[in-house]
């Protein structure tokens, strides 16, 4: 992830002890003193020991002061399950975080998106929580050869990654691709999917969402993880309470199982959805 | 030369004064409190003067400083009004914080005051990194970090420490060591109670200092700041010194040993500050007008501050985002 930098950069990249506290609380610092610091912290299970940090000091700075700084911090982590690493190493942090206003949440599910949201994420002037998957690591893609503005990408603005009218599945970084696939397995029964990537969690493209319920009336949303508290709940819940009038079906969660993330692969595959269940799901509410 | 000794005498004078408003600042917090007149907690420092008012007396303009909970002392010190200060404790949308951090989280940016914390142990990054900022930006600043015993114990402190110092981070630590931790002496919960000790660990100077003796804490901070300055690294300072009130509001502190708080309130530092000035020919006259000067500065900072409004409640959207 940050092969080259300090060759480029020199002091500007620092090498840390392997202190999380530290690292978070600091780059806080240098943030309301005049930088853009942007934190490395390796995996996002890792965010549970500077979970302080990240909830009492950066998110809540500029309220807590009255408005009198600003915390433009970026944090890097890697999330996501599917790869064997095991239960401490492979969690979806992103949902640990939805509960605390004033932090971003980005969640990147391809190369451009990563490039043009990660820079959007450093000249944002509030704390964004930066989520690259693990398992998407290998993903090809192409990315400016010179910094280009023209790459950048909004915060809040999800991308509709297939067009269609049958039901409306919204589903980000890993699940994206399983979304995407679904999509190929469907096509062959005569069910079209929209397929929407929201890109950041907060903030969160609603209307994107809404236009397309307002085509296919039916509501799917992917999500690897743990079902409860997450931004998928939030996502069905929102859309049953607020647009009911849009829908012919219920709301409908596809999360990972209620389990820690498991090490062996025939159990951790098994407990995170894939495109056969995605698309099972996606039966279920065509025939409701 | 020879004028050296007035312009001492002036200083300390000044300093005397600013610990006499703290003083009564805190002692009015305590009776608006006990009144009804404020929500929620306050961690009260009266005794402890001499530590904020000692350390920012050796800091220069641009230079920061982040403190705890029981932080009114060091804000002030470093120059925060004590109207908005008292404002901010009122909840007043003329306090510092516009009503939205409250006794705990003192803040004035304008006087380097980056910040009081609520979590123990927290803001000692937060400061090493104005620091790292400092030093990156190549301005000179120095940061000064406030924090009690108790965050000996914690985790960032550690972390901090090392970091600091492996950076030769341009950030002085200073414990206010005041026996205790909330409601335990210290005794009961660190194995080495002589916090200095772990100096050496971190590879930076620790030394032990009079907390009530504000002369003997402003010379040690100026040494530390002078060498964080001049890109030397941190320091850490212990200084001596004692909560003459409980942990926060609801704590009459009855867990403190007979005779304890009167030994304490025997090197009350105020007195010992008075006492030197009036060794030194101070007359009795001009420390009385200083305790005049200090009661009305603070009587009319908290007449305006409950004269203010409440804050708007739609104000409370404000502050959470930039740009949202």
């Amino acid at each position: 992830m940050t092969e080259g930098l300090q060759a480029r950069f020199g002091k500007r990249v620092r090498d840390t002890p392997i202190a999380e506290q530290a690292i978070v609380g600091m780059a806080v610092g240098a943030a309301i003193q005049g930088l853009r610091p942007v934190a490395e912290i390796m995996f996002a299970d890792f965010a549970g020991v500077c979970f302080d940090q990240i909830v009492n000091s950066a998110a809540k700075y500029r309220f807590t002061s009255g408005g009198q700084t600003s915390v433009p911090l970026t944090i890097c982590m890697a999330n996501g399950s599917g790869a064997g690493f095991g239960p401490q190493h492979s969690q979806m942090g992103e949902n640990w975080f939805l509960n605390i206003p004033g932090l971003k949440i980005v969640t990147p599910g391809t190369v451009e998106d990563h490039y043009g949201l990660l820079r959007s994420s450093i000249r944002d002037d509030n704390p964004v929580l930066f989520f690259t998957h693990k398992n998407l690591f290998a993903l090809k893609g192409r990315v400016p050869a010179e910094p280009s503005d023209e790459a950048l990408i909004v915060l809040g603005q999800a991308s509709v990654v297939t067009v269609g009218s049958a039901v409306t599945v919204v589903a980000n970084q890993q699940m994206r691709h399983r979304a995407v696939e679904a999509a190929q397995l469907l096509t062959e029964e005569g069910i079209d999917i929209e397929v929407i990537d929201p890109r950041t969690l907060v903030p969160f493209d609603m209307d994107t969402v809404i236009t397309s319920l307002s085509k296919t009336s039916r509501l799917l949303v992917v999500q690897e993880g743990p079902p409860d508290g997450g931004w998928g709940a939030t996502l069905v819940s929102r859309v049953a309470s607020q647009h009911f009038e849009l829908l012919d079906a219920p709301p409908t969660l596809l999360a990972s199982d209620n389990i820690s993330v498991p090490f062996a692969a025939s159990m951790e595959l098994a407990s995170i959805p894939d495109a056969a269940r995605i698309a099972t799901a996606v039966r279920q509410l065509v025939a409701y | 030369m020879t004028d050296e000794p007035d312009r001492d005498t002036e200083l300390l004078l000044d300093l005397l004064q600013r610990m006499r408003e703290i003083r009564l600042f805190e002692d009015t917090v305590k009776e608006w409190f006990s009144s009804g007149l404020v929500r929620g907690s306050t961690h009260l420092g009266q005794g402890q003067e001499a530590v904020s008012v000692g350390v920012t007396a050796a800091l220069q303009h641009g230079d920061t400083t982040t403190c705890t909970y029981r932080g009114h002392a060091t804000v002030l010190a470093q120059g925060a009004p004590l109207d908005k200060s008292f404002g901010e404790i009122l909840g007043k949308a003329e306090g510092l914080c516009g009503g939205k951090g409250g006794s705990m989280h003192l803040t004035d940016f304008s006087v380097g005051a980056l910040g009081s914390f609520a979590i123990v142990g927290a803001h000692l990054p937060i400061s090493a990194g104005a620091a790292w900022a400092a030093q990156l930006l190549g301005t000179r600043a120095v940061s000064v970090s406030f924090f009690g015993d108790g965050a000996a114990n914690i985790g960032t402190f550690h972390e901090t420490l090392n970091m600091a110092s492996v950076w030769s981070l341009p950030v002085v630590f200073i414990i206010e060591n005041n026996l205790y931790g909330e409601y335990s002496p210290i005794a009961v919960t660190t194995a080495n109670t002589v916090l200095i000790d772990r100096a050496p660990g971190y590879a930076m100077p620790g030394v032990r200092v009079d907390g009530n003796d504000l002369m003997a804490i402003r010379e040690v901070a100026m040494t530390a700041v002078e060498r964080a300055r001049g890109g030397e690294g941190p320091t850490l300072i212990e200084a001596m010194t004692y909560r003459q009130s409980g942990h926060s509001r609801a704590d009459p502190a009855t867990y403190r040993p007979e005779g304890e708080l009167d030994a304490w309130l025997a090197r009350d530092p105020i007195l010992l500050l008075e006492q030197r000035l009036a060794e030194g020919g101070v007359s009795e006259t001009r420390l009385a007008d200083v305790a005049r000067a200090a009661a009305e500065n603070v009587r009319s900072a908290a007449d305006r501050a409950l004269s203010w409004p409440e804050p708007d409640p739609t104000s409370r959207f404000d502050d959470m985002w930039v740009n949202a």
